[in-house]
């Protein structure tokens, strides 16, 4: 724990930046650091992992909600998987608050939240499909996401919903793998609520060392 | 031999069953025998029937015990009754559509999709497909959960000293993969469930609270809305207070009805609720399922 550039001050393995709109993933390897960058604030980043060894070892918003008794992801929160093993733990935050309970927007859900005129959209579940396929992963091994930067709060009555976000430009937050874990990324292409201030744009994907060492744990 | 205290007892059983014939008659005296929790065949002889429905239309009728479970395939318009019969049952809940099983239960979809975190009366348990497995059609406890699945091998063996399905305190999700395998179904298809009969409620700075139970005699009731593939395991929530693995038996009944359908006011609670409703019945007739 401590400041992104404290947890983020290894050796880089990975700088890359995702486009607007589209999928990404990688291994982080255990010990490694993920920092995620919000170029341009408020964008909705939807991710999944997975244990690279066993992929049907993976993410479990249930778990890690249980674990840590809230619905909110911040400095600290450790994201559990579906069998209560750590994934990555969120070692450093710039916002204090990410979302556990939204998932991701897909074509079918939009044909109901906003009317079928959106369905023809692009959404995260097409770019989780896509991304995945590139490591043997279908449509089951998709399960609730993580969505970096989005604001979901519950209300009182129940009610709850994607409201305006929390991010700014250029704020991070950043992941220390407890394991080797694949990792999928939806750049979220939403347009019809303020997940991403109606305006999608790329996010840093950036991959480091545990500070002090020059390798990955073996 | 081994076990010395059940030496006497296995000896004398032993002369009923040394022959094939023996053994075939001690198999089949044991038979008509009632228990706790069984399930009745046929449904239609079960007693207490739900009020308006007759033996005839019955299908299911089941008394699940606490850290038991249970799975069965349903028609789209089947009526699920679940029942905490005394208080401390908790139903968690997993639903696969019949026909394709990667289309399941989608619990961000169903809170989200709906703009309502808590589960009750007229909540729609929604698809990752746009449509509607399941309506919920009435509800008298109003303790239930949509956020915190079920328990796992590893948190039950932390807190009760054992998970494991063969155990003494079986977590939920071990349940879940051998009732999924029944169905020809994986690991990778038992996501994130919804359980009944357990409250939990979100504060404003996210963090849970549990409510528990509503008490003795509450009951839900569920309309298939697609041809489904239902798993419920009966087992202590994962928030639940009791420091000892404390689950009491759910009622599982079930029987015919109809799907929703236009005009009723479920369909039109909403216009989220009309688009997955008509979603649904577009897909059902396609398929040839209505």
């Amino acid at each position: 724990m401590g400041t992104v550039d404290d947890v983020m001050s290894g050796q880089v393995l990975l700088d890359e930046e995702v486009a607007a709109r589209a999928p990404w993933s990688t291994v982080v390897p255990a010990g490694a650091v993920l920092t995620i960058v919000d170029l341009r604030g408020n964008q909705a980043v939807d991710f999944l992992a997975y244990n690279a060894a066993d992929t049907a070892e993976r993410y479990s918003a249930a778990d890690t909600i249980v674990a840590q008794g809230s619905i909110f992801l911040t400095t600290g929160s450790v994201l559990l998987s579906c069998e209560g093993r750590p994934l990555l733990t969120v070692v450093a935050d710039e916002v204090g608050r990410h979302d556990t309970i939204g998932g991701a927007c897909s074509k079918e859900s939009n044909s109901l939240r906003y009317g079928h005129h959106t369905e023809y959209q692009h959404a995260c579940v097409e770019n989780f499909l896509t991304e995945g396929a590139r490591w043997g992963l279908g449509k089951r091994d998709l399960v609730g996401n993580i969505n970096w930067y989005m604001n979901v709060p519950v209300e009182a009555d129940g009610t709850m919903g994607i409201v305006d976000g929390l991010s700014a430009p250029g704020r991070r937050v950043s992941l220390r793998a407890a394991m080797d874990t694949l990792v999928l990324v939806s750049n979220c292409p939403q347009v019809n609520n303020p997940c991403n201030g109606f305006d999608p744009t790329p996010v840093r994907m950036v991959v480091t060392t545990e500070p002090g060492t020059m390798e990955p744990r073996a | 031999m081994a076990k010395g205290g059940a030496m006497t007892s296995v000896a004398s059983e032993g002369a009923a069953t040394a022959t094939t014939h023996g053994a075939r008659e001690h198999a089949r005296s044991q038979a008509g025998r009632s228990v706790e929790t069984m399930r009745t065949v046929p449904a239609g002889a079960w007693p207490q029937l739900p009020d308006g429905v007759a033996a005839a239309d019955m299908l299911w009728a089941e008394t699940v015990a606490g850290g038991g479970y249970t799975q069965l395939r349903v028609a789209r318009g089947t009526a699920i009754r679940l029942r905490d019969i005394a208080g401390a049952a908790c139903a968690h809940v997993l639903l696969f559509n019949a026909h394709q099983p990667a289309e399941r239960l989608n619990v961000a979809d169903t809170t989200k999709v709906l703009w309502q975190a808590y589960l009750g009366a007229g909540h729609l348990l929604l698809s990752d497909q746009g449509r509607v497995l399941a309506s919920v059609v009435s509800d008298t406890s109003g303790r239930h959960d949509a956020f915190c699945g079920t328990t796992t091998l590893a948190g039950n063996t932390a807190r009760y000293g054992s998970g494991a399905a063969h155990g003494p305190s079986p977590a939920g999700r071990e349940l879940f993969v051998v009732a999924a395998a029944k169905h020809g179904l994986s690991r990778r298809d038992v996501a994130t469930s919804v359980s009944f009969f357990a409250g939990v409620r979100v504060e404003a700075d996210g963090s849970l609270s549990y409510l528990g139970s509503a008490g003795p005699d509450t009951s839900v009731v569920l309309r298939a809305e697609l041809p489904l593939v239902v798993l419920v395991a009966n087992v202590p929530h994962p928030l639940a207070t009791d420091p000892t693995y404390t689950c009491s038996p759910l009622e599982v009944l079930a029987w015919r009805d109809r799907a929703t359908a236009a005009g009723d006011p479920l369909w039109h609670a909403s216009p989220e609720a009309e688009r997955a409703f008509g979603n649904t019945l577009g897909y059902a007739a396609t398929g040839g399922l209505d």
